[in-house]
């Protein structure tokens, strides 16, 4: 039998000379152009990254060429980033103005860094994903065409703005704690298939699974109900019994949500609030999509202070304003009925008319 | 590339944002798998509908994880997808490479599987995306040799992630590449061999800035703190100033504690370490001359997940400080103790952060032996519903 539980690569083995001898010993950085760190150590030593842009699902041959112009640059050392970025690790200062010249004639994308929009986490999407409302990848792609230029420095923006993409409201992906996410929902609940239900399914498994007690038994038919005015159309029974169904391509579309953050700088962390309950599907460009995220960027972009992140930037103006300056209608879908929802009811007369 | 005949997914490969389409694309030049991937998921462009059937189960020799079964639910149009598996591989902690390690990964995967990649998955695992339950085992075997080995899926201890951590950063109150390698080496059995009732995540980050988004994504976040002054070097902030930078409107002002003053006469910064919440913010804007303090440690948050199923949650702090020093045993007590009571106490799929929820906070505290402090806490109770134990009361007849 074949070794097991070895774990992966050592990191230590994978860092180029510059970080293993000033592990632990850097000073400051600073941003010298778009795209481009320079980290300093208290020895005086330097190293640039270079960071491009990805597409985070990438082929072999992608993998070779980062790998090729890493060899050539970098004595082979490059890493990836939490937002599925490449960076190249630069030790040798005199590389870096041909590490740049190369990515550019090759069209790589620099950018990501500081006062930008850097790349999206987004998920799996139709691609590869068993309970997809939507392609991830293909709305991701046409938010960062759309605000490529915010990427790479062009057009600067108060602050770091973070997207996150998920193609169900599992959320994969930090969308929860996100400048602005977009998410697949359902509108309409799961169909249940009695007979398939009757051969499969676990039936106390799938009546626990539901968070809101909308499953019952349904005895003559060896299966189980589900009742429309409990379901919240989580998915998380189509998760525990492959008999029930929740996918409807006509109902099935996205929602955009903003505010979120996860960094503790000067607010704590915030939760993605909704802004859009629903955006239907339209591939391959979900102009609608595109166009509010881009209307959001502006709004938030044009009227923040240096330094706000988007929540930030709500939370001083309040909603109320938020909505009005954004021209997004408020309605019964923004106001919360579930586990928290008292919490974000409002018990004071401090609002704006 | 006509012969794909994909109008839709076609046009997703213009423009100057690298395109996903182009990258199926290249790999469907060598593989049948990428190719019907490309022409099923056209499909699913003109439909609105993903094509992939509920789960399967695959499995590969002493491992209860780490591959995740994928079938077409149109496999008689896209026979190359009837199984198109997952192999999660296990990243380098701080998602660091070589080049040859990179070649070496890409020719096993070009030999046993599709050519295509997520680098990485949103748990942190390189994500080999597409292969057949015939080639998993010889493909796994082979990564093997190259010294990659499998992360965790399904009711295990997933595939632990940090951020870059001290290899690059100045923020850096822990060595979270470090704990990050050391934990998953003592956690190889339940991160291989799922034993528990759903999955549990472990993030670390090295300063509250968050990078590995740990206080959202994982069930257990290690964040880097420290608990002394922040370090000021004057003539740096002097530097700033006369450059133009203006210290009130940029940072005192923005100080959510109002710990910082600007003594414009001394030309001097001064903080007031007690009121200091370690925001980060003076640190970010001023890096040449603000840095993290010298006694660090961690702050543990439990509890971080997305929505499903009781609502998404931001750990709640457990541990307000740490001393993060390998072996690291404190810690692994700690989630030791943590994930022996949920495994005994959750229901199918119920995150901790819901059983915790379920039972209550001064309850879990209690069963694992923590004090409760403030910092657990935005504010105390306010409602009067108190729970008493027999014996803090008076005994009466």
């Amino acid at each position: 039998m074949a070794r097991t539980d070895f774990g992966p690569p050592d990191f230590r083995e994978m860092l180029p000379p510059v970080i293993k001898e000033n592990y632990g010993q850097w000073k400051y950085h600073t941003v010298p152009r778009p795209g481009v760190l320079k980290h300093v150590s208290y020895s005086g030593a330097v190293l640039h990254s270079v960071r491009v842009a990805s597409p985070r699902l990438v082929s072999s041959d992608f993998i070779r060429d980062i790998s090729d112009i890493a060899e050539k640059y970098c004595d082979g050392f490059l890493r990836f980033t939490t937002r599925n970025n490449v960076e190249f690790l630069v030790s040798d200062e005199a590389k870096l103005q041909p590490l740049i010249d190369e990515l550019d004639a090759k069209d790589y994308l620099i950018g990501g860094v500081g006062l930008s929009i850097s790349n999206i986490v987004h998920t799996q999407g139709w691609i590869h994903c068993k309970s997809a409302v939507t392609d991830a990848s293909g709305i991701s792609k046409n938010i960062m065409e759309d605000l490529k230029d915010y990427f790479t420095g062009k057009i600067k923006v108060p602050s770091r703005l973070r997207i996150a993409v998920a193609c169900c409201v599992n959320m994969c992906g930090a969308c929860h704690c996100s400048d602005i996410s977009i998410v697949g929902i359902h509108r309409t609940i799961p169909r249940v298939n009695d007979e398939l239900a009757s051969k499969i399914c676990e039936i106390p498994t799938t009546i626990a699974a539901c968070p809101t007690g909308a499953i019952r038994p349904n005895p003559k038919a060896k299966s189980v109900t589900i009742n429309s005015e409990k379901c919240m159309m989580c998915g998380n029974c189509t998760a525990v019994c492959p008999a029930i169904k929740i996918m409807d391509p006509v109902n099935d579309g996205v929602s955009i949500w903003v505010g979120g953050k996860l960094s503790n700088s000067r607010k704590a962390p915030m939760f993605s609030k909704l802004a859009i309950p629903f955006i239907p599907n339209n591939p391959p460009y979900w102009p609608e999509v595109t166009d509010a995220v881009r209307h959001l960027v502006e709004v938030w972009a044009s009227h923040a202070r240096e330094g706000e992140r988007m929540g930030e930037w709500i939370e001083r103006i309040g909603w109320e304003r938020f909505f009005k300056l954004t021209d997004l209608p408020f309605t019964n879908k923004h106001i919360d009925d579930f586990t928290h929802a008292t919490t974000t009811f409002r018990s004071s007369t401090q609002f704006k008319f | 590339m006509d012969e794909f005949k994909t109008p839709l997914l076609d046009e997703l490969e213009k423009g100057d944002w690298p395109s996903f389409v182009s990258e199926i694309k290249k790999a469907a030049k060598t593989s049948p798998g990428a190719a019907d991937l490309l022409r099923q998921l056209e499909l699913s462009y003109k439909e609105k509908v993903g094509h992939w059937k509920h789960g399967g189960i695959v499995g590969v020799r002493g491992y209860g994880g780490g591959v995740v079964g994928r079938y077409s639910d149109v496999p008689e149009e896209f026979p190359h997808v009837r199984e198109f598996h997952t192999a999660r591989v296990n990243q380098v902690a701080g998602f660091f490479y070589t080049a040859e390690k990179l070649r070496q990964l890409a020719d096993v995967w070009d030999k046993y599987g599709s050519g295509l990649y997520n680098m990485h998955g949103s748990t942190g695992d390189i994500i080999l995306l597409g292969t057949t339950t015939e080639n998993l085992q010889p493909c796994v075997d082979e990564l093997s040799d190259i010294g990659f080995d499998l992360g965790g899926s399904g009711g295990a201890m997933r595939t632990l992630s940090c951020c870059v951590g001290k290899a690059r950063c100045e923020k850096a109150c822990i060595d979270s590449t470090d704990i990050i390698r050391d934990l998953t080496m003592h956690y190889q059995d339940v991160i291989h061999r799922p034993q528990w009732p759903y999955k549990f995540k472990i993030k670390v980050s090295a300063c509250p800035n968050d990078c590995a988004a740990a206080s959202a994504r994982s069930d257990l976040a290690v964040m880097g703190v420290w608990r002394d002054a922040l370090r000021i070097d004057q003539e740096a902030v002097r530097e700033y100033i006369a450059k133009g930078f203006k210290i009130n409107e940029q940072v005192v002002n923005k100080c959510p504690t109002e710990a910082l003053s600007w003594d414009a006469e001394k030309q001097e910064l001064n903080v007031c370490t007690e009121e200091c919440t370690r925001c980060m913010h003076c640190i970010n804007v001023m890096p040449k001359a603000i840095s993290i303090g010298k006694e660090t440690g961690a702050t543990l948050l439990i509890g971080g997940k997305v929505p499903v199923v009781k609502g998404p949650m931001i750990g709640w702090v457990l541990v307000p400080f740490m001393k993060m020093e390998p072996p690291y045993t404190e810690l692994k007590d700690l989630v030791d103790k943590i994930t022996d009571w949920w495994a005994d106490n959750a229901k199918n799929r119920e995150r901790v952060g819901e059983l915790i929820e379920r039972v209550g906070l001064a309850n879990f505290l209690e069963v694992i032996g923590l004090k409760p402090v403030p910092q657990m806490v935005k504010a105390p109770r306010h409602n009067p519903y108190i729970f008493w134990n027999p014996e803090e009361v008076e005994k009466r007849g």
